[in-house]
């Protein structure tokens, strides 16, 4: 048996060794140790250095708000920092490496920031290196420059670089009544709630269900405490309505009483089991809601209380009484309350020696007395500790005589020899999730303590977190909680026997005992109380500034033990009471929540892939597919050895030359069906649908409401009432809501229906001189030519005996055609056009050949429809009906939207024969080094092989008033400038001859 | 958060999508009034408490409902159709006399 370990007592089981490694050293536990109460029992109290001056730090608590020893656990080749060692269950294998030491936690070189620690207090960083350049050492290019070696220095852990390899899940859980915490409140919540049949969920953040009653000592009803939580536990085991999740916190609680919680599955498993995740993330909707949390011990500010050794009464009890571990050889106390005498009590009972306790007020209680000669400890009243001693670990303690209303130290000091300092400072309910619920915490004087407020949810507290301290109102208002929230009507109950009796918990006001040395509010942080005043001294009183300036309570430990006596020393400096200094709203999470539970089975490939009922003929064909969207398209059909621009080149060559087709099977679609369909078309487009004959389609265009260009597309009118809407393939989504939206809110009196048919249709576009004649060879039932298909004209047939609707409309410039299939024959259907197509040389092709067709004649996408250009701007003045009012007609016109200086379409020809860059600005004055006066900027661009040129399309200034001007392009983060000439944006064929053929 | 649509009962917000301010007032169609066009489109009250929402069930139903939610608290006191009724365009087509 180790030194330190007990014989008898607690939860462990002494008959199997856990073996484990601290930084390569091994050691041995047991089954139900943390890894701080097995590294104690070996005698190890050195377990971190600290996060500024590299201070040797042991273990404060013994629970998950721990700021000093944390640790970073190494599993197979992945590395987890910053976990604090009291939250660590062992196991046969575990290997753990301490933090923010070199070379070693024992021998740090870090640790001489301690010597510059008058330099680099609070707010350090912020003036050193911000704030005007005077001389080498101050600015950007010195912080630059440092930052290395201060990132290197200054810290935690450091995160592994190896992809995490363990899984996570994600679960729902709905229940009546969800229970948070299961010390003696929580369980009998939970028991009462269960018993009235509610479905319940009963988390607890540790590995064993009983809170307290695992540690207190104490006895309820004549049963040990932690008896009886076994037998509740047991209870509760099984029954269908309850499910018990230990190990979990329940980290988040969200609008409509949504909780997030963390399960920590496995962590505490040398090997998860089959199937078995890491974590689990719970997603909680609870009816009401228990919160029994619980309080945490506070520390007490004065100099050297971060000493290894020093750590908080409630600890050492936990760790006397739950894991069999005595925290020192020879102990002392040190308090503003009664809750330490009970503590030293039951320290004693297990066989510590404690020999003193100093507490700082002179009027001290019967019960204390009493409970301190049980100890047989030598109580030293009207005293405060002012400094400690010892390297690495406790040595000694120096004890002065302390003034209480002045709060100075007078007379000799005293040094006691000690190597465990318990400190005492009161007790803070865990308000987490109700503050984050969305209530302000309210102070209590005779706590000295935020207790919760007044429930903005359906939540109800029970036991330590209401500021009851005792196990047995504890018990009583766990029941009272449990049946109101299962809905019940409130009886009442028996108060339990618990011995001993519990003392009267509020403390004496005293948070800091002022004298020299630095004294940790916030140990992790390494902010002292000096660095609190100094924040005020510099103006940042507002409890949010003084909590940015100086770091308090910003670290992994979200200043669970620090918060409070932190906002009482800014208060005195303040001379305002506590509570007008306010505190500050906790957020989410309450302890650290690892990132793989929040992803969860949902990484990689989070987006639904879309694709054509073509796709697989095209990658068959060696198309280099490109994603627009979800939709995958192909880019390019490249041959061997075949660049991208020389693939599309030909691709585009061939269409003006023979024919091409283009896969268009994503384009929106949307059914707009009903008597008004005519109507609501008429509504949302700027041109007139009403007008347009069955069997024929137009071009058409929308506006928002506030007048800008939305999107673009042709709707076809296959019936008197049914037409087919086209829209971009990006606007999809956005059109049909625009429509939905529309017909629901503003004008449900049109009797219309929109259905998305996007999925139901397989498109090809098939262009070119000899695209007729390839039709002419496959469809069946119809002609195509001119008089039975005109411009603009649609009409069914067959290809491959598959039906087929045809309509003659133009992207490319070309003499071209629309052939929509049902999408189950895509593929079927698009294979005969290209059979059909071999004797004319038709050549499928891809985006890029599709957008320097457009390019070329001028045609608009959504880059040039980006939002902020109108009709206008992209001379589509022509589609603006004045016969009717339109969606976005009203606000169209208005100045701002027809300055002459507006950005409108123009196209671009590269003068210096090179590549145009899409997002490049054109300007008039060519200024490399200092680019400015952009008068707009590229949309698109290709190398047109119509015009032999590297062209684009641009919104400039002006718009036509430029064509023919000179401007260049400037393009400086790619360092591309070139002459180019503003000209209009149909490059080809602007009378549009070859499509109407 | 949850949102009751009436069509489809409680549902997750992450399946709706904010449609926009339910005040608004659309002008009349030909309304030149360019002050009450800049009101609909642009003006909006930004109350701390109950406000007037119109939200779509677009993972769902896809429906728009009419939710009174407090901005504070996130609390939603109403949420109707913004249609009316739940069958309002299969009532309307019923010709007189023929069977429900």
């Amino acid at each position: 048996m180790s030194p330190r370990r007990n014989e008898t007592g607690g939860q462990i089981d002494r008959l199997k060794t856990i073996r484990f490694t601290f930084d390569g050293v091994p050691y041995t536990g047991h089954p139900g140790d943390t890894l701080a109460s097995a590294l104690l029992a070996s005698g190890v109290t050195l377990m971190g250095r600290s996060f500024k001056y590299h201070r040797p730090r042991g273990v404060l608590s013994a629970g998950v708000e721990e700021p000093n020893a944390l640790v970073t656990i190494l599993r197979g080749t992945a590395r987890e920092p910053n976990i604090p060692a009291t939250a660590i269950e062992i196991y046969d294998g575990l290997r753990v490496e301490s933090q923010n030491r070199f070379p070693s936690l024992n021998w740090d070189v870090g640790a001489v920031n301690q010597l510059a620690s008058k330099v680099i207090g609070a707010g350090f960083y912020y003036k050193t290196f911000m704030g005007p350049v005077v001389g080498p050492l101050k600015g950007t290019r010195f912080w630059m420059f440092c930052e290395h070696f201060i990132r290197r220095a200054a810290g935690l852990g450091h995160a592994g670089t190896v992809a995490d390899d363990a899984r996570y899940e994600r679960m729902n859980a709905f229940c009546d009544v969800l229970v948070v915490g299961s010390g003696p409140a929580g369980l009998m919540a939970a028991k009462t709630a269960a018993d009235s049949g509610a479905r319940v969920i009963l988390a607890e953040l540790d590995p064993r269900f009983g809170g307290s009653a695992n540690w207190s000592g104490e006895t309820i009803d004549g049963a040990r405490a932690a008896d009886w939580a076994s037998e509740i536990v047991n209870g509760l085991k099984g029954r269908n309505n309850v499910r018990l999740l230990s190990r979990t916190s329940v980290w988040g609680y969200y609008d409509g009483n949504t909780l997030a919680a963390l399960e920590r599955v496995s962590d505490h498993k040398e090997t998860a089991a089959r199937g078995e995740p890491r974590h689990r993330h719970w997603t909680i909707r609870a009816g009401s809601v228990v919160l029994a949390t619980g309080a945490l011990e506070r520390p007490l500010v004065f100099p050297g209380n971060d000493r290894p050794g020093v750590m908080l009464a409630s600890a050492a009890q936990r760790y006397t009484n739950q894991f069999g571990v005595l925290p020192g050889e020879k102990i002392t106390l040190f308090t503003n309350n009664d809750t330490a005498y009970q503590a030293a009590a039951s320290l004693k009972k297990a066989g510590a020696n404690v020999a003193t306790i100093v507490d700082v007020r002179t009027d001290i209680s019967d019960q204390a007395r009493a409970l301190a000669a049980s100890a047989g400890a030598e109580l030293i009243a009207g005293h405060a500790v002012s400094a400690t001693d010892g390297g690495k670990t406790l040595s000694g303690i120096r004890i002065q005589r302390l003034d209480r209303v002045s709060g100075t130290l007078t007379g000799e000091q005293r040094g006691i020899q000690t190597d465990c300092l318990l400190m005492s400072g009161g007790w803070s309910p865990v308000l987490h999730l109700a503050s984050q619920a969305g209530a302000k915490p309210e102070w209590d004087e005779k706590l000295q303590a935020f207790l919760p407020p007044q429930p903005t949810q359906n939540w109800s507290g029970a036991g330590a977190f209401t500021g009851h301290l005792a196990t047995a109102d504890a018990i009583v208002e766990g029941h009272a909680a449990g049946l109101a929230a299962a809905g019940g009507k409130p009886r009442v109950v028996e108060q339990p026997a618990i011995e001993p009796t519990f003392v009267n918990p509020e403390p004496a006001p005293v948070f800091e005992i002022k004298a020299d040395g630095k004294s940790f509010v916030d140990f992790q942080h390494d902010v002292t109380a000096d660095d609190v005043r100094l924040a005020h001294r510099e103006g940042f009183i507002s409890v949010e500034h003084l909590k940015r300036y100086t770091t308090l309570g910003m670290a992994t430990d979200q200043g669970k033990s620090s918060n409070v006596p932190g906002l009482a020393i800014m208060a005195e400096a303040l001379g305002k009471p506590i509570p007008e200094v306010g505190t500050t709203r906790f957020r989410p999470p309450y302890t650290a929540v690892s990132i793989g539970s929040l992803a969860a089975e949902r990484f990689g490939d989070l987006k639904p892939e879309r694709l054509t009922p073509m796709h697989d003929w095209h990658l068959a064909r060696g198309a280099t597919m490109y994603s627009a969207g979800l939709w995958f398209r192909p880019m390019i059909y490249g041959h061997a050895g075949e660049t991208v621009e020389q693939a599309y080149v030909r691709e585009a060559k061939a269409v003006r030359e023979t024919a091409g087709i283009v896969d268009v099977s994503t384009l929106g679609k949307i059914a707009v069906q009903g008597p008004d369909a005519a109507e609501l078309l008429d509504r949302v487009y700027t041109n007139i649908f009403s007008s347009l004959p069955v069997g024929k389609a137009r071009y058409g265009l929308m506006l928002r409401e506030d007048g800008v260009a939305f999107d673009d597309g042709t709707t076809w009118r296959l019936g008197q009432d049914d037409f087919l809407m086209t829209t971009t393939t990006a606007n999809a989504g956005k059109v049909m809501q625009h429509l939905e939206y529309f017909l629901d809110v503003i004008w449900p009196e049109l009797r219309v229906t929109v259905t998305s048919v996007t999925d139901e249709w397989a498109g090809a576009a098939i262009g070119g001189p000899k695209a007729r004649e390839i039709l002419a060879a496959c469809v069946k039932g119809t002609a195509v030519d001119n008089a039975a298909l005109p411009f603009m004209g649609i009409v069914h047939g067959e290809i491959a005996g598959v039906p087929v609707m045809i309509c003659r409309l133009s992207f490319s410039g070309e003499m071209a055609f629309e052939v929509y299939c049902g999408a189950g024959y895509g593929t079927h259907v698009w294979e005969a056009l290209i059979e059909a197509g071999k004797p004319f040389d038709l050549v499928p092709y891809g985006l890029e050949a599709l957008g320097t067709l457009r390019i070329e004649k001028g045609h608009v996408t959504g880059a040039e429809i980006d939002g902020r250009t109108t009709a206008r701007d992209l001379h589509l003045d022509w589609m603006l009906s004045k016969k009717k009012p339109f969606i976005g007609s009203a606000m169209m016109d208005r100045e701002g939207l027809i300055g002459a200086d507006r950005l409108q379409l123009v196209g671009i020809v590269a003068l210096d024969n090179r590549p145009l860059n899409g997002g490049a600005h054109i300007v008039e004055e060519l200024d490399e080094e200092n680019p400015h006066g952009s008068i707009g900027h590229i949309t698109a661009c290709c190398y047109a092989p119509a015009l032999g040129k590297y062209i684009a399309l641009a919104l400039v200034q002006g718009g036509k008033s430029r064509h023919g001007t000179r401007a260049h392009m400037s393009d400086p983060l790619r360092k591309r400038f070139g002459p180019v000439e503003i000209v209009s944006h149909h490059f080809f064929d602007p009378e549009g001859s070859r499509m109407h053929g | 958060m949850l949102l009751t649509c009436p069509y489809c009962g409680p549902r997750d917000v992450s399946e709706f999508t904010y449609q926009g301010d339910g005040n608004r007032q659309r002008p009349a169609p030909n309304s030149q009034d360019l002050q009450a066009w800049n009101e609909y489109v642009y003006d909006r009250q930004n109350p701390a408490g109950d406000h007037n929402e119109i939200w779509q069930h677009s993972g769902g139903c896809r429906s728009h409902i009419r939710v009174i939610r407090n901005t504070v608290s996130h609390v939603t006191s109403s949420t109707v159709p913004v249609r009316g009724a739940v069958h309002h365009r299969s009532t309307e087509r019923r010709k007189p006399g023929a069977k429900a």
